[in-house]
C-alpha cells in the first residue's frame, strides 16, 4: 500500500492506494466521487474523463499513484462556486446534449478540454475530437450543438452551412 | 409560436441537473454497509460437458465469503421466458432449463460456471482463477443452417434438434403460391440481419440485500422494468413472495431492451444476500457484458415479392431463421414471431403476405430484443426487397412504394394487426421536400468530380408500439398482461406526486409526464414530480420498451388524472355551493359557468386533507388515484427516410452526406425530446448498417468481445448538422388513446438501416458496378470493395 495526496476539485485529500489500484477507483470508491463513470475495459468510451493537471485524461487508464501530488478535477468540480451550472453545462441542458447521462461527465470533462485547446472549433473538429467519447443514446447531434453553443459560435448558423 | 409549457412544450430537463453534476444515482453508485462482491467464472468455450468443479483450493482463499455453482441452485427455478409460441403444427416450442448458474454443460462462451463472493472484487477474481474446471469440450453449433442439419450437435441434449419452433403467420400457402404463380415478376433476395450488442453505456450491475430481521429481499438493478423482474424473479426463480421482495432500478444508463430481460446475475445477487447473509454486487465489465448481456437480431432471410404487370404488390413470402441463442431469454421467442411476422405488410396494401419463421437454439449469447425488437427486421428485408425490384423493373424506387400505399384506415393487414390510422403520402413527400430530391443529380455530379460514387436511398417504413392489449397477446401466448399504471397524489399543499410504472433510463420521463399533467389541471409543471422505478412506491406497470410510456403509461396517466378532477370538482362544487357538474377547471381555478365564483386549486386540495367543509356523506377525504391502462391496439408510427451517401471506389469507405428523417408518430408532447429520441435511433441504425456486428468463428468464440473489435458509432461518424433533418410535423394522431400519441422511441433505428443500405446499392450502380444487388451489413469498406470488384 502507498499513500498518495492530490487535490480533487480544489480539496487537498489522501488515501492508501495499492500500486495497481485506478484512479477511477480510487475517485469512485475512496473519495465516493461517484460522477466519473466506467463505461468499458479498454480505455474508449471516455466516460471517465477527468482532469489531470488541466489535462484530458482517461482516469481508467492512470493508477492513482500517478495522480500523486497532481491537481485532479472531476465532474463534481466542474459547476460554479455558487452551484450554477457551467457554461458547459449549461449548453448541454439547453440542447438537450444527454439523455440518460452516463457518458455525460466524460463528455464534459472532453468539451472543456477542446475548448481550453480550440475556443472556436469547427463541427469537423469537434467531431473528430469526440472520437474518445462514445455516447449511445444521443446520436451526437446535440452533443455537437452544445459544445458549438458553448464555444460562444451561433448554432444555427453552422447548421445552414 | 411554440409552446413554452404543457403539451407541446420542449422545457429544459430536470434530470439534466444531476447529470450533468455527477449527482446521478446509477447503481453501481450504490453501495450497501457490509457488502461483499461477486465475480462470474464463465466458460471460455461454447460447448462443454461439465464433469466436474473443483473450488476446493479458491475456497481457502483471503477475503472469499463463498462459492457457488449450479449445484447450490438445484432446488431453484430457471430464468423463465415469458412468451409462449405455438408452432404451425400446434404444439408448443421447446422451451429447454436456463439455469442460474451452468447446470451439466456450458452452452456458450460467457455462461456463468461458479460464483465467487468475497469481501472485495480483486479477492474474488483471484480466488476464480484458483477454480479448476473439468470441461469436456464438445462441438460447438454457431451456423444456424448448420444447427438444423439432421445430426447435428444438439444444444439442448433433451430435445430432439436445435429447432425451438417452425412458425408460419399470414396468408395460406394456397393464397399465397397462387399469388406468385400469377405474378408478372417476381424479386427475390437473401439477407442477412446481422447480430449486433445493445451497449447501453452503462454495464449492467445488480445489488442484493437480505434483512434477516424483517425476512425481506431488496434488488437494485439496471432494469427498464422493475416490477417484471419482482414478478419473474419472485414468483418463478427464487419463490419469494412479492410483498417480501422490493426490486429498485434508480437512474439507469441506457437500456435499449437489453435490461428489459430478467438476468441470472440479478436472481443469483438477490439468492446470495440471504444465503451469505450479506449484501451482494456485482458489476459487468463491459467485456464481460458482451457475453452476457442479451444480443440482437441475428435473422437470415429470404424474402419474395410478387408483382402484377401494372408493378402492383400482390405477395410477399418471407423464410427465416432467428437465432434464439443457447437460451431462451425472457422475450426472444416473440421478437422474431409477433414482433416481426405482424409488420411484414409494410405501409403497403399487398393482399397475400406469407412469413415463416424458424428459431434455432446455437451455442451463442441468448439473443432477444433491442431496440426496434422484429421490426428492424421485418423492415429492412421489404424495404431492400422493393428497393430491388425497383431496379429490376426500372421504376423509379419513391413512385413504386407511393403507388402501393395503404390509403383507407382503418386498414386490417393479411398479418393480424389492424392499422388505426396513417398517411404515408405526407411523411413522403415531407421527405422529398426536405431532402431536396431534385438536386440530387447535381450533388452527384460534384460528388463524381472529386473521384466520389454518390448514392441516394429512399424507404418507408411502420412499426407497431405502445405494446399491448392485454387479451391480444394473451392469446398469441404472452404471459404476462401489457397494460400499466400511474397514481397520481395530490398533496395537502397543491403539489403532486405521480408514480408511474414506466421507467426512464434517458427517456425524460421526469420533465415530460408533468408536462401531460400540468396541462389537464392548468397547473405549473413545477408543482408535479414523478416516482419512478422503485416496486415499493409505485402501482405495477410493465415498464419502458416498445415505445410504449406515453402510449400506456401516460394513458394511465391521464384516466388517474381525469379522476382526480372529477373528485376535485366534487369538492369545490361543495365549497362554492354548486353542483359539481356546474363546475369548470381552467388554469387552475375552480369555477361556477357563468359566475365569477371561484375556488383555487390549493385551496381544494386543502379541504381534501382537512375535510372540515367537505361532503363527507358522498365522498372520502384525500386526493389520490390510481388508473391501470390497457391498450386497445398496438399504435403504428410510420414515416420516410432518405439518405445519401458518399462511396469511395478504391477503399469502399461509405460516408453519410445527407440524412432525412420524416415521421408520423402522432401527438407529440415534448419535441425536443422526440427529436432527441429519433437522433439516437438513428445513429444506432447507421450503426448497424455501416459499423457493428457481433461475430463468432465457427468453433462459438466470441471475436467481437469489446470495443477494440466492435465498431460503435462516435460522432464523426454521424452526418454534419447541416446535411441532417428529423422531422415529425406529419402528425395522425393514435385514435384510441387519451393523449393521440404513437411513441417515437425505436422508429430511427427501425427506419434507417435500409436508407443507408438503398443508398450505397444507388451510388455502386452510378459506377457502373450494377452487378452488385446486394451487401450485407455491415456495409464495411472491404464488403463494399470486395462487392465492387466482384469478390
Amino acid at each position: 500500500m502507498t499513500k498518495v495526496t492530490m487535490t480533487v476539485n480544489g480539496k487537498t485529500v489522501s488515501g492508501e492506494v495499492k500500486g495497481n489500484t485506478l484512479l477511477t477507483e480510487f475517485l469512485r470508491e475512496d473519495l465516493r466521487l461517484t460522477g466519473t463513470h466506467v463505461g468499458c475495459d479498454t480505455s474508449q468510451c471516455g466516460a471517465c474523463v477527468v482532469h489531470v493537471n488541466g489535462e484530458a485524461v482517461k482516469s481508467c487508464t492512470m493508477f492513482a499513484a500517478e495522480a500523486d501530488g497532481a491537481e485532479v478535477k472531476t465532474i463534481e468540480g466542474m459547476a460554479n462556486a455558487d452551484g450554477s451550472l457551467s457554461v458547459i453545462q449549461q449548453a448541454f441542458q439547453d440542447y438537450h446534449g444527454l439523455q440518460c447521462g452516463f457518458c455525460t461527465p466524460g463528455m464534459v470533462m472532453s468539451a472543456a478540454a477542446l475548448l481550453k485547446e480550440n475556443p472556436k472549433p469547427s463541427e469537423a473538429e469537434v467531431r473528430d475530437y469526440l472520437e474518445g467519447n462514445i455516447c449511445r443514446c444521443t446520436g451526437y447531434h446535440n452533443i455537437v450543438r452544445a459544445i458549438m453553443a458553448a464555444s460562444g459560435q451561433d448554432v444555427p448558423a453552422v447548421a445552414a452551412e | 409560436m411554440p409552446k413554452d409549457h404543457g403539451i407541446g412544450a420542449s422545457p429544459k430537463r430536470r434530470e439534466d441537473v444531476r447529470f450533468l453534476t455527477g449527482a446521478g444515482n446509477y447503481t453501481d453508485d450504490i453501495n450497501v454497509h457490509g457488502q461483499a462482491y461477486v465475480h462470474f467464472l464463465r466458460s471460455d468455450m461454447a460447448h462443454g460437458k461439465i464433469n466436474g468443479i473443483d473450488t476446493s483450493a479458491a475456497e481457502g482463499m483471503p477475503g472469499v465469503v463463498r462459492i457457488f455453482t449450479g449445484k447450490d441452485f438445484e432446488g431453484v427455478g430457471g430464468l423463465p421466458c415469458g412468451w409462449q409460441v405455438t408452432d404451425k403444427n400446434g404444439d408448443p416450442m421447446k422451451e429447454p432449463p436456463h439455469p442460474v448458474l451452468a447446470q451439466g454443460k456450458v452452452r456458450h462462451v460467457g455462461d456463468p460456471i461458479a460464483a465467487v463472493v468475497a469481501d472485495s472484487l480483486e479477492q474474488a477474481r483471484t480466488a476464480a482463477e484458483a477454480i479448476v474446471l473439468d470441461i469436456e469440450e464438445l462441438p460447438a453449433v454457431v451456423d444456424m443452417a448448420k444447427a438444423l442439419q439432421p445430426g447435428a450437435t444438439k444444444v439442448h441434449d433433451d430435445l430432439s434438434d436445435n429447432l425451438c419452433y417452425d412458425w408460419q403467420f399470414g396468408t395460406d400457402t394456397e393464397t399465397t403460391d397462387a399469388a406468385f404463380k400469377n405474378a408478372a415478376h417476381v424479386t427475390t433476395l437473401e439477407l442477412v440481419n446481422n447480430r449486433l450488442v445493445a451497449n447501453p453505456m452503462e454495464p449492467r450491475v445488480a445489488v442484493g440485500e437480505y434483512s434477516r430481521a424483517r425476512d425481506e429481499h431488496t434488488l437494485y438493478t439496471t432494469s427498464q422494468n422493475p416490477h417484471v423482474i419482482r414478478l419473474l424473479m419472485g414468483a418463478f426463480v427464487l419463490g419469494i413472495p412479492e410483498h417480501k421482495l422490493r426490486v429498485v432500478a434508480p437512474d439507469v444508463g441506457g437500456g435499449f431492451g437489453t435490461k428489459i430481460f430478467h438476468y441470472a446475475e440479478e436472481a443469483f445477487c438477490t439468492f446470495a444476500a440471504k444465503a451469505c447473509n450479506r449484501p451482494v454486487k456485482w458489476t459487468a465489465t463491459r467485456s464481460e457484458a458482451f457475453m452476457s448481456d442479451a444480443h440482437g437480431r441475428d435473422h437470415v432471410t429470404k424474402i419474395e415479392l410478387a408483382l402484377d404487370k401494372d408493378n402492383n404488390f400482390i405477395g410477399i413470402r418471407t423464410d427465416t431463421l432467428a437465432n434464439m441463442g443457447a437460451y431462451l431469454s425472457t422475450f426472444a421467442s416473440s421478437v422474431p414471431t409477433w414482433l416481426h411476422g405482424t409488420l411484414m405488410a409494410g405501409n403497403y396494401k399487398t393482399p397475400a403476405v406469407q412469413v415463416n419463421v424458424k428459431a434455432v437454439f446455437t451455442n451463442t449469447v441468448p439473443v432477444d430484443a433491442y431496440r426496434g425488437a422484429g421490426r428492424p427486421e421485418a423492415t429492412f428485408q421489404l424495404e431492400r426487397v422493393i428497393d430491388k425490384a425497383a431496379r429490376e423493373l426500372g421504376v423509379d424506387p419513391i413512385a413504386l412504394r407511393r403507388q402501393n400505399f395503404i390509403t383507407q384506415f382503418p386498414y386490417a393487414t393479411p398479418v393480424a394487426v389492424e392499422y388505426d390510422t396513417g398517411d404515408y403520402e405526407a411523411t413522403m413527400a415531407k421527405m422529398e421536400e426536405l431532402m431536396d430530391i431534385g438536386g440530387f443529380a447535381a450533388r452527384r455530379k460534384a460528388s463524381e468530380a472529386k473521384g466520389m460514387l454518390r448514392g441516394l436511398g429512399v424507404n418507408c417504413f411502420i412499426e407497431a408500439c405502445g405494446i399491448a392489449p392485454s387479451n391480444l397477446v394473451g392469446q398469441l401466448g404472452a404471459r404476462a398482461g401489457l397494460y400499466d399504471a400511474a397514481t397520481v397524489r395530490v398533496n395537502a399543499t397543491g403539489s403532486i406526486s405521480v408514480m408511474v410504472g414506466a421507467h426512464s433510463h434517458g427517456q425524460g420521463h421526469e420533465t415530460v409526464f408533468p408536462q401531460v399533467v400540468a396541462e389537464m389541471l392548468g397547473i405549473d409543471e413545477s408543482m408535479i414530480d414523478i416516482v419512478h422505478g422503485d416496486t415499493s412506491k409505485i402501482p405495477f406497470g410493465m415498464g419502458t420498451y416498445g415505445s410504449r410510456s406515453l402510449a400506456v403509461c401516460g394513458s394511465a396517466m391521464v384516466r388517474a388524472t381525469e379522476k382526480i378532477i372529477n373528485k376535485a370538482k366534487k369538492i369545490a362544487g361543495h365549497l362554492l355551493e354548486a353542483s359539481d357538474s356546474d363546475i369548470e377547471l381552467k388554469d387552475g381555478k375552480f369555477t361556477v359557468a357563468g359566475t365569477d365564483k371561484s375556488v383555487a386549486w390549493g385551496d381544494v386540495t386543502l379541504a381534501a386533507y382537512v375535510p372540515h367543509n367537505y361532503p363527507l356523506e358522498d365522498i372520502e377525504p384525500g386526493l389520490e388515484e390510481t388508473a391501470f391502462y390497457d391498450p386497445a391496439n398496438f399504435t403504428y408510427p410510420a414515416g420516410a427516410y432518405a439518405c445519401e451517401v458518399e462511396v469511395d471506389p478504391e477503399t469502399g469507405k461509405v460516408t453519410i452526406e445527407k440524412f432525412v428523417s420524416a415521421d408520423d408518430f402522432g401527438n407529440v408532447v415534448n419535441p425536443m425530446i422526440v427529436e432527441g429520441q429519433v437522433h439516437g435511433g438513428i445513429a444506432q441504425g447507421i450503426g448497424q448498417a455501416l459499423l457493428e456486428n457481433c461475430a463468432y468463428d465457427e468453433n462459438g468464440q466470441l471475436l467481437s468481445a469489446s470495443y477494440m473489435d466492435y465498431a460503435m458509432p462516435r460522432a464523426d461518424d454521424l452526418p454534419h448538422m447541416a446535411n441532417y433533418v428529423v422531422d415529425h410535423s406529419c402528425q395522425t394522431p393514435c385514435t384510441h388513446n387519451p393523449l393521440g400519441v404513437k411513441g417515437c422511441g425505436e422508429a430511427g433505428a427501425i427506419g434507417s438501416p435500409p436508407t443507408v443500405v438503398n443508398a450505397v446499392i444507388d451510388a455502386l450502380h452510378s459506377g457502373g458496378h450494377t452487378h452488385v444487388s446486394h451487401i450485407d451489413m455491415p456495409v464495411s469498406p472491404s464488403r463494399v470493395w470486395a462487392a465492387i470488384n466482384g469478390q
